[in-house]
């Protein structure tokens, strides 16, 4: 094991990488593995997120002739109380969830990398205000500061998105101010400083690449956190409204359903939001190995 | 140590005396008419004009928003938390009622995943690479993306409608008299909750653990340890424990937020009368006294939580007494 000494101080020194060792045919197949990976689970994703703003009709039609339905090949995830197709409501769902959560991370990122390059670049007392507004919404439960946040914009798409945007990026922040720190005291940085190049020049030019696989990596892992944080507050009642299909609004309403035994009310769409998650974890992953330059020939 | 836990008091007060503002702020702002939220749909339209102005004016919704909140916290200094609307008591009382169920509960999900989960990184690290492993992997990665409220219906769709094995719902059996209810009956109502609480905690511990006994196991003393003559098991109860135990309570502690708003996911699943439950119907029924009181309560529990931590690092690792964990926070 020769990287085995060199990961416990830190993957970042490892010297050389076991996969190097390899045959050059192995490392090739790994590398189109990963990238294949990342490629077939983020066009599940997409055809996920398309087919339910197609079926959005589908989901909502009620159809009386066929209420409570257990699965069956017509209606292969069953039917709800009001005869509406199990299997629309739950794609529409995801999509929707994806997009609330694409959104709301995508927000969050953006919150956190200006933070982070306040408090990285903008001197000690920024530096310690910034902390401490991260210790202050790190200190309340982000489920309950999720509610908090929704309820003071009246519920609705518009409170669960800011909602879920204000209340993601601490984790964030903290890990990228670290890594702009480290890239400003980086020998690197000072040369081009006594180089004479100017700061924006040296912001856009060498700290920009040093930090943005990292951005790119954090943004892709606040999605499955975006996106259950926001089936939950829905399901709590603090999210979007009842018209839209959600995965959190078709499990609470469920909840009624579920003594009397229809039990696909609630199996399916939950079974596929966590599909969908892990689908996000295999892209974010994946992803991470192909652009961070630490992990890149692994 | 005195002037340690001095420093830490004051951080707290400041931290709640801020949280509290932001929290009542919020939910002033709240366009979510307390009115409307309060006396339900039906009765809201059958009310006449003046009857909703008594009623705004008697939960004083018409007061400005720092006139308010210097009333409230002179209230809280004196011990009052003011009055919930929903519950129609003393917000002190409702949560001083309900936190003992929600406490027991997160401090039973949060003791079998922290144990469950430190023991499966640990053995997923001693069998690194067997079908154990990936077993353990698998299950961690699986639950880390499963909605708390969504295994919570599985859970009760099989083993309370299903088999019938536990109650569908509450703490306490239905009709029944408080004086009746026995320890069992409670904690019959408890386990399912529990389950599913301490089912998805222990994800997070258990891959970290089992990161950090991965590279315990291949360090130098153990190595060496193991060349003496000791078992790896030997070995690393010996050497490695305390090395493993510090990053798990750390985390541990860390994740008394997370337990926290998965109580509350739990205890709407369940109908388990507990804050977290008191938190949605404050929330849906725009009572802001109640709301405050559980938010400034929950923010409490994490800060102690993270104390805790600070304090037993100390206990645990001799390298940092307490001089330095105050220097480190």
């Amino acid at each position: 094991m020769p990287d085995s000494s060199a990961r416990s101080t830190g993957a970042r020194m490892a010297p050389l990488p076991a996969i190097l060792h390899l045959p050059r045919r192995a490392r090739v197949a790994n590398r189109k593995r990963t990238v294949a990976a990342f490629a077939i689970s983020a066009a599940l994703l997409a055809a996920v997120v398309v087919a339910g703003q197609l079926s959005v009709e589908a989901a909502t039609t009620a159809d009386f002739t066929a209420k409570g339905l257990a699965p069956s090949l017509q209606h292969p995830f069953g039917t709800d109380w009001m005869g509406r197709d199990m299997f629309a409501r739950t794609v529409s769902g995801l999509s929707t969830s994806v997009l609330v959560g694409l959104l709301a991370a995508g927000v969050s990122s953006v919150i956190s990398l200006v933070l982070a390059a306040v408090a990285a670049l903008g001197g000690r007392r920024a530096d310690s205000a910034v902390t401490w507004i991260v210790d202050l919404v790190m200190g309340i439960p982000q489920l309950i500061l999720i509610i908090l946040i929704s309820y003071a914009l009246g519920k609705g798409f518009f409170g669960i998105v800011v909602a879920v945007a204000l209340s993601h990026w601490p984790s964030l922040t903290r890990v990228l101010r670290a890594e702009i720190l480290q890239c400003r005291q980086s020998p690197f940085v000072a040369h081009a400083r006594k180089l004479g190049q100017s700061w924006p020049a040296i912001a856009v030019r060498h700290m920009l690449p040093y930090v943005f696989p990292q951005y790119l990596v954090g943004l892709i892992l606040l999605f499955p956190h975006a996106i259950l944080h926001e089936a939950s507050a829905t399901f709590l009642g603090f999210g979007l409204p009842p018209e839209i299909p959600a995965i959190g609004i078709i499990l609470s309403e469920s909840m009624s359903y579920l003594s009397a035994g229809m039990w696909w009310l609630a199996f399916f769409p939950g079974l596929a939001l966590v599909a969908v998650i892990l689908l996000f974890d295999v892209a974010g992953s994946n992803l991470r190995r192909i652009i961070d330059p630490h992990s890149a020939q692994e | 140590m005195p002037q340690y836990l001095l420093k830490q008091i004051a951080r707290l007060l400041l931290l709640l005396v801020v949280i509290s503002m932001v929290a009542f702020a919020l939910v002033g702002l709240s366009p979510v008419d307390p009115v409307q939220a309060n006396v339900g749909q039906a009765a809201y339209i059958s009310m006449s004009e003046e009857k909703r102005a008594a009623l705004a004016e008697y939960w004083g919704a018409n007061t400005p928003l720092w006139e308010r909140y210097l009333h409230w916290a002179s209230g809280v200094v004196q011990g009052d938390f003011g009055t919930s609307l929903r519950f129609n008591a003393p917000v002190a009382h409702v949560i001083a009622l309900r936190a003992g169920n929600t406490l027991l509960l997160m401090a039973v999900a949060w003791a079998v995943s922290g144990l469950l989960g430190f023991a499966l990184g640990v053995i997923a690290a001693l069998r690194r690479g067997t079908w154990v492993d990936k077993a353990v992997k698998g299950y961690c990665f699986v639950l880390a993306g499963t909605p708390t409220f969504w295994l919570g219906l599985v859970f009760l769709m099989v083993f309370a409608v299903g088999l019938g094995w536990f109650p569908v719902g509450f703490s306490v059996p239905i009709g029944k008299s408080a004086a009746d209810v026995t320890l069992l009956d409670a904690v019959h109502h408890l386990v399912l909750p529990a389950l599913t609480l301490s089912v998805l905690g222990v994800a997070n511990i258990a891959l970290h653990t089992r990161e950090k006994a991965i590279d315990v196991l291949e360090s130098d003393y153990i190595r060496f340890a193991c060349a003496r003559g000791l078992t790896t098991w030997q070995a690393l109860r010996r050497h490695g424990m305390r090395n493993l135990l510090l990053p798990a309570i750390t985390l541990q502690f860390a994740s008394i937020s997370e337990i926290f708003g998965g109580s509350v996911l739990v205890e709407q699943v369940f109908s388990y009368p507990g804050l977290g439950q008191a938190v949605v119907t404050a929330g849906l029924g725009g009572d802001a006294a109640l709301f405050v009181g559980i938010v400034v309560v929950s923010a409490a529990l994490v800060f102690a939580g993270n104390l805790c931590a600070n304090i037993l690092y100390g206990v645990v690792d001799p390298r940092i007494r307490r001089g330095e964990a105050a220097h480190a926070r």
